[in-house]
């Protein structure tokens, strides 16, 4: 993949589906890799099993907080149903990840580390370094769920050929 | 890619950046009511042993209480939502009077588009009206510098000052640099009664001050780089405040800006030259013409101000590109999927029996007012806070003869519905007053409050015994059922109630089941 200056990535899917704690993953990621980073949600009635989408852009300087409709280089729907609705952030070009959902969610043995599984598929696809990955899930997840969810970053990240 | 060193550095949300700002400037006291997109920063806050936090029962009581802290003589921050602030109106409008002591900071963040919100109201209008400086972050980057002016500017100008937000800026994350808490000395208390007794010959004095005070404060507005001109081409220039500067930046990265964050008062001397150094000038601004009005009072005619159709919702760099270019704003609907009540809520039980019975539901804020959607469809008004308790009384005025009952959370009852209650039982009204008892303020994400038992750090105080204030405020009738398994008892008890010719409270008891 060509570098560029700024990447921008549209998560969405249903409340309670680890979206927040996905772009948080990423946002952190960036954040140790040196880079200027935002990250756009809005959570209030989203627990309440609405729609959740989330905008993270990081690169060498980053203004808006939200990504615009065909700006997005890729797009990580966590629910069938959603992605119709997501669809117009993809830019020309843009990378649909929504072909990998169905694959992580066959080698998760929790559905609760799909997200992180999805992680590792976007993963493959971003100039961000192991370690800075590494330090963001040491950030992100609990002692006791860092080991699992490292283990299913890396199974899902080996999806991606 | 671009490496820059990463220390002292967090992934922080506006919210998170403004309450580690205000801790870096030596905060000591907290208050608040959770109100979304308001909550996080007394969340984080109660994580620095330092400051002193507290959810407050309502907005009026956070105010009050953090504000005396300041005019005590340490540096107190209160929080809320938009529609928060009318609660704490009373104060607010003469702490403008009184002055502080230490510094005292109202943040107050508003909610474009209403993600979850029941008006759109622009706290921009408070500056004009209590006479209070405005100042306005961006980004969660510019919070964290701008909460710990806000302090000094509190304290050398002997003023209140309002930080204003929006959804956008207090939900968004961004790399934000860190740095120490800085301890300020505890200022001595003052028996100063010219100042702080607001009589009519004391205030008399303290509006002619507070008048005096608004033409230091404009001066301060003028040469403060919170307000910034950017110059670069001539041809096109935006003033601008609020997140609308980043869609504007990422749109016209070579337009020239003059970027409000001290907003009010008004820096006149700044506007007009920046007016006279662009060819064309346009003000873009989320919800009301704030700015706008302003620049053209000062008499700067070739100002393009938005079509009225940006003075709804939100704006995002698809919509600023379309107001410059003068068109009208269209959003294409993209639906999502509506929230509704959790799948397990014993609450819905409430909803399934009052839609059986055909009652009117005076409803309120809360988890219950999605009791209005399909498939119960059984809640048919939503004003404000406690109005579910008031407006049981108020429709049973208008049609004596109709089934009506009311509705409230117990976290909404605690914060205004118990005057409402009382004032039930004092003007002989009568109906059933539903009080759904999930022992939390759910829908802002689970916050205790008195009737849990459990302070904003979760250690044990004092319960209010929420069947004892019923009872106290004067209901004849005050019955407690848990509602799981038991939607047959409950109907009996629903009918048994509506037919007596009495003032009765249902509490109905069970505990979110978000909670951990």
């Amino acid at each position: 993949m060509k570098k560029q200056e700024v990447y921008n990535i549209t998560f969405g899917g249903v409340g309670g589906q680890g979206i927040i704690t996905a772009s948080e993953l990423l946002g952190w990621a960036a954040l140790y890799d040196g880079c200027s980073v935002k990250k756009s949600e809005v959570h209030g009635m989203s627990q309440r099993g609405g729609s959740v989408e989330s905008h993270v852009r990081f690169g060498r300087k980053v203004y808006s907080p939200l990504i615009g409709l065909g700006q997005a280089d890729f797009l990580l729907c966590f629910h069938p149903d959603e992605h119709p609705r997501l669809k117009p952030f993809l830019r020309k070009g843009g990378t649909d990840l929504m072909p990998y959902l169905e694959k992580v969610q066959q080698i998760a043995d929790n559905p609760r580390a799909v997200n992180t599984g999805l992680m590792g598929v976007l993963a493959a696809f971003l100039p961000i370094r192991p370690d800075s990955w590494e330090r963001a899930m040491q950030k992100v997840f609990k002692p006791s769920i860092l080991e699992v969810n490292r283990r299913m970053f890396s199974n899902a990240m080996a999806l991606v050929k | 890619m671009a490496r820059k060193p990463a220390l002292e550095k967090a992934f922080l949300s506006g919210n998170e950046a403004l309450a580690r700002g205000a801790w870096q400037a030596g905060l000591k006291v907290a208050c608040a009511y959770p109100g979304t997109p308001s909550t996080e920063i007394l969340e984080t806050l109660a994580a620095f042993p330092e400051v002193d936090v507290q959810w407050s029962v309502n907005e009026k009581t956070a105010y009050e209480v953090a504000y005396a802290a300041a005019v005590g003589g340490v540096r107190a921050l209160f929080a809320c939502k938009h529609v928060g602030l009318n609660v704490a109106m009373d104060p607010l409008m003469t702490s403008a009077y009184t002055g502080v002591n230490a510094g005292f900071v109202a943040v107050v963040c508003d909610d474009p588009q209403m993600h979850s919100s029941q008006n759109e109201q622009d706290t921009r209008w408070a500056g004009i009206y209590a006479k209070l400086p405005i100042l306005e972050p961006s980004s969660p980057s510019e919070a964290i510098d701008l909460i710990q002016q806000a302090f000094e500017i509190s304290e050398q100008y002997d003023t209140p000052v309002i930080v204003r937000m929006t959804t956008r800026i207090s939900h968004s994350k961004e790399d934000v640099a860190i740095g120490p808490r800085k301890e300020v000395p505890i200022r001595s208390l003052q028996r100063d009664m010219r100042k702080y007794v607001m009589v009519p010959a004391n205030a008399r004095i303290r509006h002619e001050i507070l008048e005096k005070r608004l033409v230091k404060l404009k001066a301060l507005s003028e040469r403060s780089r919170l307000n910034r001109i950017e110059m670069n081409s001539t041809s096109l220039g935006f003033i601008t405040d609020s997140v609308a500067y980043l869609y504007l930046k990422e749109v016209y990265p070579d337009a020239s800006y003059l970027k409000l964050g001290f907003l009010y008062p008004f820096c006149d001397e700044k506007i007009k030259k920046f007016a006279r150094s662009v060819k064309r000038l346009m003000v873009v601004e989320e919800l009301d013409p704030f700015i706008e009005e302003h620049v053209k009072s000062l008499g700067i005619s070739k100002v393009q101000g938005r079509h009225p159709s940006y003075r709804l919702g939100e704006l995002d760099q698809d919509l600023v590109r379309s107001l410059v270019a003068g068109k009208p704003k269209k959003v294409k609907p993209r639906p999502g999927r509506a929230p509704r009540l959790c799948a397990g809520c014993p609450h819905w039980s409430v909803f399934s029996v009052l839609k059986k019975l055909d009652v009117f539901v005076a409803g309120d804020i809360g988890c219950y007012t999605l009791g209005s959607l399909p498939p119960t469809s059984a809640l048919h008004t939503c004003l404000c806070m406690g109005a579910g308790v008031t407006f049981n009384e108020g429709l049973r005025r208008a049609h004596p003869e109709e089934k009506i009952v009311g509705l409230v959370g117990d976290s909404t009852f605690v914060h205004a519905g118990i005057p409402g209650l009382i004032n039930a039982a004092y003007n002989k009204s009568k109906g059933v007053i539903f009080i759904l008892d999930n022992s939390t303020t759910a829908m802002t994400g689970g916050q205790p409050h008195p009737a849990t038992g459990k302070t904003i750090r979760r250690e044990p105080t004092k319960r209010l015994d929420l069947k004892a204030v019923c009872q106290a405020c004067g209901a004849d009738f005050v019955d407690v059922i848990d509602p799981q398994g038991r939607v047959k008892d409950l109907e009996e008890l629903v009918q048994q109630r509506l037919a007596a010719d009495a003032l009765s409270v249902i509490i109905v008891q069970h505990p979110c089941v978000l909670l951990k």
